[in-house]
């Protein structure tokens, strides 16, 4: 994705306007049950059979909240680095919408559960915080289907199976000055929500929605210019296109001198283009007021320490301890612990077998690159880490050369076949014997009179080809190092006996 | 003496002795149902089959000797604002005519569980929002008292049916005085319990923070009978508050040693003289019985009524805000070619009655942008002047004794048309609401033109013992309760 | 002193989602402002250093366990609706994501 941020210059190449993004985003916490209620949170059931009279807003039924709610935004906040409200309230935000049961969202206003936090992301240009403005915890909506998907053109239908969903909506400070910035927040956020468990971000079940303003100025102006609102942004690449989208349509106006008007705009996917939504003067006139049917919430220092605690290592740190403890490059550590399904894989694996770069290299590498292939999962791995870490300790111990080793992952892979069954299985345990190479390298001398004259002519490099050959000619079992030894060894002896 | 025209106690020792069944207390009361509520109006939804069925379920029961609980076989009338499942439960609203609750209410659940009758939903003002039970779209509930008179709102049809014996007890609901206003213009006692003190579960909300529902009776033995069956925690409820509760079994406690408030500025311009007789002649038989009286001050008093109609009406406008045609309940029937947006409008423009949309709409401008500070926040922080003023008072006294309405009942169609006078009845009523303390209405008279006079009796919260024994001892020694409407009226 | 002018009405009425008749809105405009003109009366009020009340009971940290319950089922979820399709409510035509 081309970073457009980045690119807004103009003519002779300088940048003419300074873009200024924030975001809102919403995730559906992972619990069992609705935040009042207890009908389940499943994705994909049928429409309306997952809804009670709480969560359809029916006269008379009150809401009651469900603790790990609580639990969950108080695991995100302090993943977040924010500042808690130990006293919270819970407010109505009233507007009329058939997917909102009640016509008022039950959501914080005024004493949200946290704020004031940060998040890092890593830019060529080095660390960057992100500032968090507040966290709070909100009931989701249900899901309008419309003519298009309906075939009906009068009439939209209603399915309130996801009002009641449990959200936490964050909100980030107007910190991002590119959509390459935008993409990297999004994604060390993604990563936070997972790694602590509150979240599974699955954007194709809308686990995971974004809001975006963005305004531009001319470089040097202060005043930060009209901010327009973009709702409906489901997914990263939807974000970073209507973005873009965006940037380009407001520095077209700016250009020719035109305003840019402060609105909300809504992303069209199919037709890639952002349209104002209907303005309507009191769209905006939420009457927030606190809910009187949810009493106050006081948040227990002690219930925060306890989670703080069993908070799962989050990948910032993560990165830090696996350069300094297993000796890893920034790039390693990063590829390995952009996932926590990775990054838990790899510590099984270095804890049993002690090469934390050779594991590194295995797991980024042709252990990745079958998953790849298969379109798999390292959390779906048929390999488990106690099996590679014994097939690296064999490489490691000679046992087993490092060509076997990757026929002997692959099969290891399909079959689910332990290494030392499959080493035994294909006879392809490591010749390491010297007076079992020797043989197989004079064969290859006696063969191969051109490759040696040539290096008896001083070109050394040509030893390589016949590394290779001897190699093969033991179908890779034979030990590299102690085949180059001898090799050496024999065609010294033949350049001095010419 | 007919059946109906016991109470719950009295019909409770003929069931116990045998002397009667359930069912025949209940074949007598829809026998008066039947003669009189024609005039009356005080049902919406009658349920004859589920009654009868009940009631030979009880007699059954008592018959195979298992213990009942005290108001075992007791007919009962529910306010059409709390949900009974499957039976229709209307808010006396044409925007909820046809709907029929796929769940029971807590207070349901619990009179059931008590092996009460219940008889059918009783008509009120629409959604509550009354003081004459005039608004509904079911019609008026005229006072058994005199016809031609309004029995009080909301809960005027629960009160109007113990009063006429078209129930022996019913349940109401109280968010600004809809159960003692009426109790007091129909000659009932009637109890609004501590908030937090009675579920909400099921009760259709007008303003969440200040609803409670409470039981409307012939006597106050049978008030603090089927407050019993009610209260109690629930899960359900998030502001249901856990206060362990026997007030039978206290009833008759001594009031001797009480400390009777006489709140000053209840007793002002505005009261009418009959009715300040009638309360301070109650006062003095109180004050016979041995408690002592206390001047008292309550000086935001005043400020109660606007308080009040800014938050329950912002509290309204969002509660009343699900009744838009999508899930239940009315929808404008379209021509083809509608907008949702002329759906929502007509919906609801045609589903609720004028005085809701009115409430609805100045809700909606005190919490709209600009408005809040001035209005909501502020009639927030009064309602802590108010309920400072009570904690204060009852830092000198155990309860305390005031009208329960300014005036008697009014004639039907007299304020309809000026709202502002309708809401100004509520000025006795108000407080306790917004202090969240309880309070009793009990008969303490007539004017000359026969209509019946309340006293009310406010109590410390959780603290309903008190009021009630207070009631109890006043009620034992004046026998208010023997006089009953003139049947030849109807 | 509170003005409403007819036009204040109208916002509130749309924000509300309620049609009124000409005759109606006149009357509502007259009766809203003789009920706040009584409402202003709270000016007289200091309460500067006073705590707003939104809740007169003494409870906190009301909270349920994550626990699933059986839901309705969408058949009963529907038997109020006064328009259906299938397992939908139905509603006219969402236009622009507003209404
Ligand atoms: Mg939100
Ligand atoms: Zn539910």
């Amino acid at each position: 994705m081309t970073d457009i941020g980045k690119n807004s210059k103009d003519a002779k190449g300088k940048r003419q306007y300074e873009i200024t993004i924030g975001l809102e985003v919403h995730a559906a916490l992972s619990t069992t049950t609705k935040i009042f209620c207890a009908c389940g949170t499943k994705f994909g059931e049928a429409p309306n059979s997952q809804t009670c009279p709480v969560c359809l807003g029916m006269p008379g039924v009150l809401p009651v909240l469900n603790e790990n709610v609580v639990k969950y935004a108080i695991r995100a906040a302090l993943a977040l680095n924010c500042k808690f409200n130990l006293l919270n309230k819970f407010d109505r935000k009233n507007y009329y919408y058939p997917d909102l049961p009640k016509n008022y969202q039950i959501s914080q206003d005024y004493l949200p559960i946290a704020h004031d936090g940060c998040l890092d992301i890593f830019l060529s240009s080095g660390k960057r915080k992100i500032r968090i403005n507040n966290i709070h915890m909100e009931e989701d909506a249900g899901k309008n289907l419309h003519a298009g998907d309906t075939g009906l053109l009068d009439a939209s239908l209603v399915d309130f199976n996801r009002a009641g969903v449990p959200l936490l909506e964050i909100v980030t400070y107007p910190d991002m000055h590119s959509v390459g910035e935008v993409e990297k927040l999004m994604t060390a956020l993604r990563d936070i929500l997972m790694y602590t468990g509150v979240a599974d971000c699955k954007m194709e079940e809308g686990g995971l929605r974004f809001e975006a303003n963005i305004s531009l100025m001319p470089f040097g102006q202060t005043d930060l210019g009209p901010r327009v609102e973009m709702k409906n942004l489901n997914s990263f690449k939807t974000v970073i296109k209507a973005l873009n989208y965006e940037i380009r349509r407001q520095e077209k106006s700016l250009r020719q001198g035109e305003k840019v008007t402060q609105e909300t705009r809504l992303w069209d996917d199919k037709s890639g283009e952002t349209s104002p939504m209907r303005s309507k003067e009191e769209a905006h006139d939420y009457r927030y007021f606190p809910e009187p049917d949810l009493v106050p919430l006081v948040i227990d220092e002690q219930l925060i320490e306890e989670i703080r605690s069993s908070l799962a290592e989050l990948p910032a740190s993560k990165l830090e301890r696996f350069c300094k403890d297993y000796g890893l490059s920034e790039y390693d550590a990063r590829v390995i612990t952009s996932s926590r399904a990775l990054a838990d894989f790899y510590e099984e694996v270095a804890a049993v077998c002690k090469e934390p770069k050779t594991v590194s290299n295995w797991v980024t590498g042709e252990l990745q690159g079958i998953l790849n292939e298969e379109k798999r999962d390292i959390g779906d791995c048929p390999i488990s880490p106690e099996q590679l870490a014994e097939l690296l300790s064999l490489l490691s111990k000679g046992a087993v050369s490092a060509p076997s080793a990757k026929i002997i992952l692959r099969d290891m892979f399909h079959s689910g076949k332990s290494a030392k069954a499959i080493i035994e299985e294909k006879g392809l345990s490591q010749i390491s014997d010297e007076k079992d190479i020797r043989p197989a390298v004079k064969h290859i001398i006696n063969t191969n009179t051109g490759i040696v004259d040539d290096y008896c002519k001083g070109k050394e490099k040509a030893i390589g080809a016949l590394i290779g050959k001897v190699m093969k000619e033991t179908r890779g079992r034979a030990d590299p190092t102690k085949v180059s030894q001898i090799l050496r060894e024999l065609l010294e002896e033949e350049k001095r006996s010419r | 003496m007919e059946l109906n025209e016991l109470t719950a106690h009295e019909i409770r020792n003929l069931l116990e002795s045998g002397k009667t069944s359930s069912e025949e207390v209940t074949r007598a009361v829809f026998a008066k149902i039947d003669r009189e509520d024609g005039q009356i109006g005080a049902y919406i939804t009658l349920c004859k089959e589920w009654a009868f069925d009940r009631a030979k379920t009880v007699d059954r029961k008592r018959k195979d000797g298992q213990a009942m609980p005290p108001l075992a076989g007791i007919p009962i009338a529910i306010k059409d604002n709390i949900c009974t499942r499957d039976i229709r439960t209307t808010c006396s609203s044409k925007i909820l005519e046809n709907f029929f609750p796929p769940y029971q209410a807590t207070v349901v659940e619990k009179i059931l569980a008590s092996d009460m009758v219940p008889i059918g939903k009783t008509n009120m003002d629409e959604f509550a929002m009354g003081s004459s039970t005039e608004t509904s779209f079911f019609g008026v509930t005229h006072n058994p008292w005199n016809l031609e008179m309004i029995p009080g709102g909301s809960s005027g049809g629960s009160a109007a049916s113990v009063a006429n014996d078209e129930a022996i007890v019913s349940l109401g609901s109280d968010t600004g005085g809809s159960i003692r206003q009426p109790a007091g213009m129909c000659g009932v006692v009637g109890l609004k319990p501590t908030y937090g003190k009675v579920s909400r579960f099921g009760l259709i909300a007008f303003a969440s923070s200040l609803d409670q529902i409470g039981p409307l009776t012939g006597d106050v033995e049978d008030s603090a009978l089927l407050l019993d069956a009610i209260c109690g925690h629930d899960a359900r409820d998030s502001t249901s508050v856990d206060v362990p509760a026997n007030h039978a079994k206290a009833l008759s406690g001594s009031i001797s040693k009480n400390i009777i408030g006489i709140p000053d500025e209840y007793f002002v311009g505005g009261l009418e003289t009959e009715v300040e007789t009638a309360v301070r002649e109650a006062i003095k038989v109180l004050e016979g019985l041995g408690a002592k009286l206390q001047r008292v001050s309550l000086p935001h008093t005043d400020y109660a009524i606007a308080t009040y109609y800014i938050i329950a009406t912002a509290e309204a406008s969002s509660n009343l805000a699900r009744y838009d045609g999508v899930k239940y309940g009315y929808r404008h029937k379209a021509e083809k070619g509608l907008s949702l947006s002329e759906m929502y409008g007509k919906t609801r423009s045609e589903g609720f009655g004028v005085e809701v949309k009115r409430r609805i709409g100045l809700g909606t401008y005190t919490l709209s942008a600009g408005y809040y500070d001035a209005y909501y926040l502020k009639a927030q922080r009064v309602r802590t002047l108010i309920r400072n003023d009570f904690e204060k008072a009852f830092g000198k006294c155990d309860c305390i004794i005031a009208p329960t309405s300014p005036t008697a009942a009014f004639r039907i169609g007299e304020k309809i048309d000026n709202p502002l006078q309708m809401y100004l009845s509520d000025i006795f009523t108000i407080p306790a609401n917004l202090a969240g303390i309880p309070a009793i209405s009990i008969p303490c008279g007539l004017t000359r033109d026969g209509l019946p006079i309340g006293l009310q009796i406010m109590g410390k919260a959780f603290d309903e013992t008190t009021i009630l024994q207070t009631a109890y001892a006043y009620e034992q020694a004046a026998d208010w309760r023997t006089i009953t409407p003139d049947g030849n009226k109807l | 002193m509170t003005k409403i002018t007819p036009d204040v009405v109208d916002h509130v009425t749309k924000l509300c989602r309620i049609h009124l008749t000409n005759e109606e809105r006149k009357k509502f405009t007259e009766q809203l402002n003789q009920i706040l003109t009584y409402m202003d009366k709270l000016n007289e009020l200091n309460t500067e250093n006073v705590e707003p009340t939104s809740h007169v009971v003494p409870l906190e940290n009301v909270l349920r366990k994550d626990a699933l319950s059986p839901s309705l089922g969408s058949e009963k979820a529907l038997a109020n609706a006064p328009d259906k399709h299938g397992e939908y409510f139905k509603v006219p035509r969402i236009i622009n994501g507003t209404e």
